[in-house]
């Protein structure tokens, strides 16, 4: 009991000691939250549009209000020829052209139906569509208002509700994932590298050679990493909730033991990893292409898993990741207890069991 | 008694197409300083980490102290001390950090076994608070010693301890050793440096993974079978070329300054015959003696006879 207490407290002068564990325990959190809160982000904010108004009626300056005073763009008023639409696009800032016709106003008061022409650079098809759709409900929105007090039409008028995140807040869907990719990197890369550092080291061999029992080897490894991991995953909270409105609004005790659990479950990876990889760099490689590139592609939480081809969203299902994300989601975000997560909780205690023991029982006592 | 037996063990890597280990068989007595002699890739590392039970040999057996190092190998791993090869301790911790960690891992206290370690101890004790990683190397292999001697082993296991240190430090490592055997542990040591195999009590001079002989190192030199000679003039180098060419003679090596040389007829007076082949060449500033043979001559004699009949 005392070997295992000194083991971890070396563990801990270890981590402490150096600079660059350090920087990747808690620089990365910060890093990755300020990269995917404010810069990585998939919403559309300030596209540069262009009006170009060649009717100059009151209806048309009450439209361009409209679009002006939305967030979404940076509009510019600009009488363009046809070339000229070409040539603006080809520089590459302005997102989309809106083009009244001369007769507009003409056409909207007597036919009572007018046209407007909406040009959005389609290299980039998802922005293209979103600006598409903002501005077309900003035109609907205005001829409503027309309607109103004219004898209406019939129509359809839908009621939008955005359940659990009614601002459209994009921070709530990644934060889960980036919590899990943090795991990863933390619990897997860091584990491997310092045990495999020890086989650099030599000091492997003494270790082996002494009659501390070889299993305790690794579980002294693990646990000051699943200490630093729940620290860690306690400032990540913060930070999401003080930097990017998020609410927690599930049990704060739930959340920290399905954490406990996915981190073992990383932990179990990293043992298991510095059992096959020889050399700092061998663990590193094995951690970041082989965790992390499966935890950012086939969690869910960069590229919705429903769109992707059958094979890959089976593939999906052996990612401890993804389970974990879909625990995060719905107990952070959703608010949902224990009941509704048994069943992903159980897909990871499974995992875990099976690559903890895996890790154990492949553990070489001795050298080869 | 003996401390360490080795029988028959061969130890293959590569799917048996390296052979570190080739049927090497040893006794070490109780309380004896056992050099394993041999240059890099000779084999002493893989004999070290077979009996240290971190290997597995593939053929012959081995024990320590009455213990086999397969069956037994957990009861070993309570009775020996290790220092690796590559052993580079915790560079981030300093050294009262890195013994004290060693000395719980091996269930012991520094203040327990204070009198083991205390002639080397007192020696780094000014540097308690310095990481090991800013020690210089002669230090270093000090408080490497320290850890392995901290819980008191009734054998130690040194895996080329010098290696990398300077002299005056290498040599106050020998003391120390010498001490430690005073205190009734038995040492096996391996080294490439001739010069240590002296200090040895019995020394086994190993090759491509074989034992080539076993013996105290002053056996080892008497059993030198020819006289040996000891040439040098201006130009060195020539002096090699033209030896090599005379027919009479059986090896020519240069060694430090000079050359060493044996004859394949041995009878005395050959000094006189090497003087006049090489006045003959128009060397200048010779000198031809017979002198007595050193363990490194014995050994690359050993190694020459080997070759010869391998090949």
């Amino acid at each position: 009991m005392k070997q295992l207490l000194v083991f971890i407290r070396k563990e801990f002068y270890h981590v402490f000691r150096d600079r660059r564990t350090l920087l990747i325990m808690f620089g990365l959190p910060v890093a990755q939250i300020l990269l995917f809160g404010y810069a990585l982000t998939s919403e559309v904010k300030n596209a540069h549009i262009i009006i170009s108004d060649q009717s100059r009626d009151a209806n048309t300056t009450r439209i361009i209000n409209k679009i002006k005073s939305s967030v979404y763009f940076i509009t510019e008023e600009k009488t363009l020829a046809g070339e000229e639409i070409d040539a603006a696009f080809r520089k590459g800032v302005v997102r989309c052209v809106v083009i009244f016709p001369p007769q507009f106003g003409e056409d909207l008061q007597h036919k009572g139906k007018a046209n407007v022409q909406i040009v959005a650079d389609g290299a980039d098809p998802n922005t293209a569509k979103t600006i598409i759709n903002y501005l077309t409900a900003i035109l609907g929105d205005y001829q409503q208002s027309l309607a109103v007090g004219a004898n209406a039409p019939p129509g359809i008028v839908p009621q939008l509700r955005m359940l659990y995140n009614p601002e459209g807040n994009g921070s709530l869907n990644f934060i889960p994932g980036v919590i899990a990719l943090i795991f990863m990197i933390v619990c897997s890369t860091l584990t491997s590298v310092s045990i495999v550092r020890e086989k650099e080291l030599g000091t492997m061999e003494i270790l082996l050679v002494s009659p501390f029992n070889p299993i305790m080897v690794l579980i002294s490894k693990a646990i000051p990493f699943l200490v630093l991991s729940l620290v860690n995953f306690t400032f990540i909270l913060v930070l999401s909730v003080g930097f990017l409105d998020i609410a927690i609004k599930g049990s704060m005790l739930l959340l920290f033991g399905e954490s406990t659990l996915f981190i073992i479950t990383c932990l179990s990876v990293g043992l298991l990893i510095s059992n096959i990889a020889n050399s700092q760099q061998a663990a590193m490689l094995l951690s970041m292409m082989g965790m992390m590139l499966p935890t950012l592609l086939l969690t869910g939480f960069l590229y919705p898993l429903d769109n992707m081809p059958y094979v890959l969203q089976l593939l999906s299902n052996v990612v401890p990741a993804r389970w974990y994300y879909l625990i995060v989601k719905a107990v952070m975000l959703k608010g949902l207890g224990f009941s509704y997560v048994w069943k992903e909780t159980l897909v990871l205690v499974g995992m875990t069991t099976a690559l903890l023991s895996l890790a154990l029982l492949k553990f070489k006592t001795r050298l080869s | 008694m003996n401390s360490v037996i080795l029988e028959g063990v061969t130890k293959t890597y590569n799917e048996g197409k390296v052979h570190a280990v080739d049927n090497v068989s040893l006794q070490v007595k109780s309380g004896e300083l056992f050099g394993l002699i041999g240059p890099d890739g000779a084999g002493k590392t893989s004999i070290f980490r077979i009996l240290t039970t971190l290997l597995l040999a593939d053929k012959g057996t081995a024990s320590v102290q009455g213990l086999d190092v397969v069956k037994d190998y957990r009861k070993i791993r309570d009775k020996i001390g290790y220092m690796p090869g590559k052993f580079s301790l915790y560079q981030d911790l300093t050294v009262k950090e890195n013994l004290t960690f060693f000395a719980t891992l091996f269930g012991t206290t520094i203040a327990e076994n204070y009198e083991v370690i205390k002639d080397i101890y007192d020696q780094i004790k000014p540097f308690n608070d310095r990481r090991a990683g800013k020690l210089s190397g002669g230090m270093k292999q000090k408080l490497a010693l320290c850890c392995a001697l901290i819980h008191k082993p009734e054998v130690l296991f040194l895996d080329e301890p010098t290696t990398g240190v300077d002299v005056v430090s290498r040599r106050e490592f020998w003391d120390i050793l010498n001490r430690l055997k005073a205190q009734g542990i038995t040492i096996m040591v391996s080294t490439p440096y001739m010069d240590e195999a002296i200090l040895c009590e019995r020394i086994a001079l190993i090759q491509e993974g074989s034992i080539m002989q076993v013996d105290t190192p002053d056996q080892i030199i008497q059993s030198y079978p020819v006289r040996l000679y000891a040439a040098k003039a201006d130009d060195i180098y020539k002096l090699v070329q033209d030896f090599r060419t005379l027919d009479t003679v059986d090896s020519c090596y240069a060694f430090g300054e000079y050359l060493h040389l044996t004859m394949k007829a041995d009878k005395p007076g050959d000094e006189a015959a090497l003087l006049q082949f090489a006045q003959a060449h128009g060397h200048k500033g010779l000198e031809v003696k017979a002198i007595e043979p050193g363990i490194e001559d014995t050994f690359i004699r050993l190694m020459n006879r080997k070759t010869q009949t391998d090949g």
